[in-house]
């Protein structure tokens, strides 16, 4: 069974066709990256695709199910999992606080009004534990708007990290990142076991090319070729729209 | 994450609070009184505002519709007081409204969101002063008694053993509302007050916290509708105005949204003012407004807020 | 039409600079006060009219440029506040100067009577306010569709650097604006003194009003001001014949319906 099967999407705002009949499927485990010009539809996709938008046409499978309908807290629940290329992150709350409400939805009833959070021994050890690994647990009481970018990046994708989703949606990770910290990004995801199924957005063509697996370039809104990274690259089309302009 | 609940200056100011109506001529008493009713409201649309971040012009809706549904039960039909009827079909309306209301509302952000519960309080206000036969309209329905707790030596008529009444629901709401708020359910306010995508994205059913928020902090804004209606005797459509709604914005405001108690200060330091400004002048409108206006431009934090500030920079640990 | 007036203020404030303004139906009665007075001394009806319209105009121009452009003023709720404290400022000094009891601007004698359109009677006051009515709406309209100044009000609002960046005083647009949708404020409430007249509360009933209508019709939008004030107006006055006790119901009902199908208004931007 496929991790994702998207079949036909579309969609239109007003009279601009942001996403033109795009259709692909995702193995579990595989690692697509999905490339093309600014504009080109990429972040729409996402957004279709973890449901913070309704597309104009066509169906979306999560894992074999018709996710199409499904509001965006529900496929959160169904094991998608995205990182926001805007640093999406509750500002005025610690780093700590941040983490418990990623952590929190797992496994707590989450409409008890009266037991203090502080009694939550498990969740504040799943929050140490993470942090920990992340070497952040000193920064914890420190409130988010006051980390620096690439803690707050790096916070970014502890918090999409620590829900332990199958179906990753990262739009642009390393946005904004050092070289060094591009680096360690990488060498993360390639750890990263075959449990988690992930897809990428990045501008980045080096951290994009190591990680995939897979391809699809995207240009208004069309697929434009989807295969292997080697075939993608070697594509004339690509080549000219888009990686000409890279290199 | 450990809280450090200062139970000592609670124990003081419970003490301090517990000792006034022994010093205190009636008159500061009833002040007092109405002081403790309007924290009541204030803190309960802390909740709402500065918690889950959803302003709110219309959270008179709430306390006015609970004060009426007391005055009716207490004067028209039962034409002596039921206490525990009217309490709870008192509470049971403001949040009957909030369930209704939340349903359309909530879908909502920002600025529409404020003026629509602006304007449903207001429409709520309108009903009360055309309603006649019901609401009494502008005339509002007097004649509203106190619960008869002669059984246990209570006289409620006495503003003294009124003042503690209130002062007994005070720290029960007080309690439960603090416990709300710092509970998972608190947090996750908390969240989606500063990042609803983000929320949603973990998973939070957003919406359905939206509106449970919305009905509990209608529940405290109802509870203290009935102890106004107990106090005044009288109520009239005032309880419903945008005037009353918005007095409970500023004392957020001034308190310092987001801390539970500072709205409660807030709620304070506006009824002494409005109080004490009143007896002055007959334009203690232009006062109240001119406070309002210099409280934002200067104070947006909240007192609470500075207070703090200030305490701990003269105790640097 | 009187309501389209102030809503088309309103929706202007809003929907194109998104400042909140709670003293919107102040303007309204203050302006009527002044056009009452300027009537009541020069006898000149047109004379209250650019009275009251040039009083209020640059009431906001100041109000904008004192108050609302600093910068703790640019949250959505500090605007609620601030401007609520005008209110009732406002509101008082209105009491203070005109007094609590309610009065009325006296037609002007060049628009007084009636005249008969096939079987029906119309005042012709109230063409000749229908016809202006006409006339600002085209001219607003022109002017945000059509000049560069609606196009620059729009990008403005939209990305505020960019617009400084082509060297646009976007500051003076935005006042500009305030101070017009102020103006016509000013102007609806003399206009519209020898309707309604003038009261102490009227402020607040009309600012109600005049919230509901952009509600529905959607912020930002003038096209929805206009329906929206049409819808309203018919509303009221079928609500108040009908079932005058719950008229505002009906309001609140509609307010409701719109919300539930469209929680940006019938023709929200946003």
């Amino acid at each position: 069974m496929k991790a994702l099967v998207v079949e036909n999407l579309s969609k239109d705002f007003g009279g601009l066709r942001a996403l033109d009949r795009v259709s692909f499927g995702v193995e579990a485990g595989e690692r697509l990256a999905i490339i093309g010009p600014n504009g080109a539809g990429k972040t729409t996709l996402f957004q279709l695709l973890s449901g913070m938008l309704a597309p104009s046409s066509g169906r979306i499978f999560a894992f074999g199910k018709d996710i199409t309908k499904l509001a965006a807290h529900r496929r959160a629940a169904l094991g998608i999992g995205r990182t926001f290329q805007i640093t999406n992150l509750f500002l005025n709350l610690t780093v700590l606080d941040n983490v418990l409400l990623a952590v929190e939805t797992l496994g707590i009833t989450r409409f008890n009004l009266l037991r203090p959070i502080s009694s939550y021994k498990h969740l504040l050890a799943r929050a140490e534990t993470i942090l920990n690994q992340w070497g952040m647990w000193d920064r914890r009481d420190v409130p988010v708007r006051s980390l620096s970018y690439g803690e707050q990046r790096q916070l970014e994708i502890i918090l999409t990290l620590s829900q332990d989703r199958s179906l990753l949606l990262l739009d642009e990770p390393t946005c904004g990142l050092s070289p060094e910290e591009a680096k360690g990004f990488v060498s993360m995801i390639r750890d990263f076991s075959r449990d988690f199924t992930i897809l990428l957005i990045d501008h980045d063509m080096d951290v994009t090319f190591e990680i995939a697996e897979k391809v699809i370039v995207l240009h208004f809104g069309r697929v434009l070729a989807y295969g292997f990274p080697d075939e993608v690259k070697r594509n004339s089309q690509v080549q000219e729209i888009y990686m000409g302009a890279q290199k | 994450m450990k809280r450090q609940v200062p139970y000592v200056g609670i124990a003081i100011l419970l003490a301090i609070l517990s000792a006034l109506p022994i010093f205190l001529p009636s008159y500061y008493t009833g002040l007092f009184i109405l002081m403790l009713i309007f924290a009541i409201f204030a803190m309960s649309l802390d909740i709402l505002q500065g918690y889950t971040g959803l302003p709110s012009l219309g959270h008179a809706a709430f306390f006015g519709t609970s004060a009426y549904a007391v005055a009716i039960l207490n004067v028209k039909l039962y034409q002596e007081c039921n206490f525990g009827v009217e309490l709870i079909v008192g509470v049971l309306s403001a949040a009957i409204v909030a369930s209704l209301l939340g349903l359309v509302v909530l879908r909502s952000k920002g600025i529409y969101l404020l003026m629509i519960l602006m304007a449903s309080s207001m429409m709520l206000w309108g009903i009360a002063f055309k309603w006649r036969s019901l609401t009494g309209g502008d005339d509002g329905i007097p004649g509203i008694s106190r619960p008869d707790f002669d059984l246990i030596g209570l006289d409620l008529g006495s503003t003294t053993h009124y003042y503690y009444f209130v002062l007994l629901f005070f720290v029960i709401s007080a309690v439960l509302m603090y416990l709300v708020v710092h509970s998972s359910f608190g947090h996750t306010l908390l969240g989606i007050r500063e990042s609803e995508t983000r929320m949603r994205s973990l998973g939070y059913n957003v919406w359905l916290h939206k509106y449970i928020a919305f009905i509990v902090s209608a529940i405290f804004a109802g509870l203290a509708g009935v102890l106004i209606a107990y106090y005044n005797c009288f109520v009239s459509p005032s309880e419903l105005h945008l005037v009353t709604s918005a007095e409970g914005l500023i004392m957020v405001i001034l308190g310092g949204a987001g801390t539970l108690f500072g709205p409660a200060i807030g709620a304070s330091i506006i009824i002494l003012i409005k109080n004490f400004v009143s007896g002055y002048t007959e334009h203690w409108m232009i006062i109240l407004g001119a406070l309002y206006m210099l409280t934002v431009m200067f104070a947006p934090q909240g007192v609470y807020r500075l207070f703090k500030e200030l305490s701990q920079k003269w105790r640097p640990i | 039409m009187l309501l389209f007036l102030l809503a088309a203020g309103l929706t202007l404030m809003l929907g194109t600079m998104r400042i909140v303004n709670l003293a919107h139906g102040s303007y309204y009665l203050l302006g009527g006060y002044i056009g009452y007075s300027i009537a009541k001394y020069t006898n000149n009806f047109f004379l209250a009219c650019l009275g009251g319209l040039l009083a209020i105009g640059i009431l906001g121009m100041v109000i904008y440029k004192v108050i609302l452009e600093k910068r703790f003023a640019r949250e959505t709720l500090s605007q609620v506040l601030v401007t609520f404290g005008m209110l009732l400022i406002i509101s008082d000094v209105c009491r203070w100067i005109w007094g609590g009891t309610p009065l009325a601007i006296p037609q002007p004698e060049i628009l007084q009577g009636s005249i008969s359109i096939g079987r029906i009677v119309f005042p012709i006051y109230r063409l000749a306010f229908i016809l202006m009515g006409g006339i600002i709406l085209i001219f607003l309209w022109w002017f945000q569709e059509r000049t560069k100044y609606g196009a620059i009000v729009r990008a403005g609002v939209d990305d505020e650097e960019m617009t400084q960046g082509i060297g646009i005083n976007i500051s003076l647009v935005k006042t500009l604006i305030f101070s017009m949708g102020a103006l016509l404020a000013g102007f609806a409430g003399v206009v519209g003194g020898p309707f309604i007249g003038l009261s102490t509360g009227l402020d607040i009933d009309i600012l109600l009003l005049a919230i509901v209508v952009v509600i529905i019709g959607g912020m930002g939008s003038l096209k929805g001001a206009l329906v929206g004030a049409l819808l309203i107006g018919l509303l009221d006055a079928f609500g108040k014949s009908l079932l005058p006790e719950l008229s505002i119901f009906t309001l609140f009902a509609t307010m409701v319906i719109v919300l539930a199908i469209k929680p940006s208004g019938l023709f929200g931007i946003k």
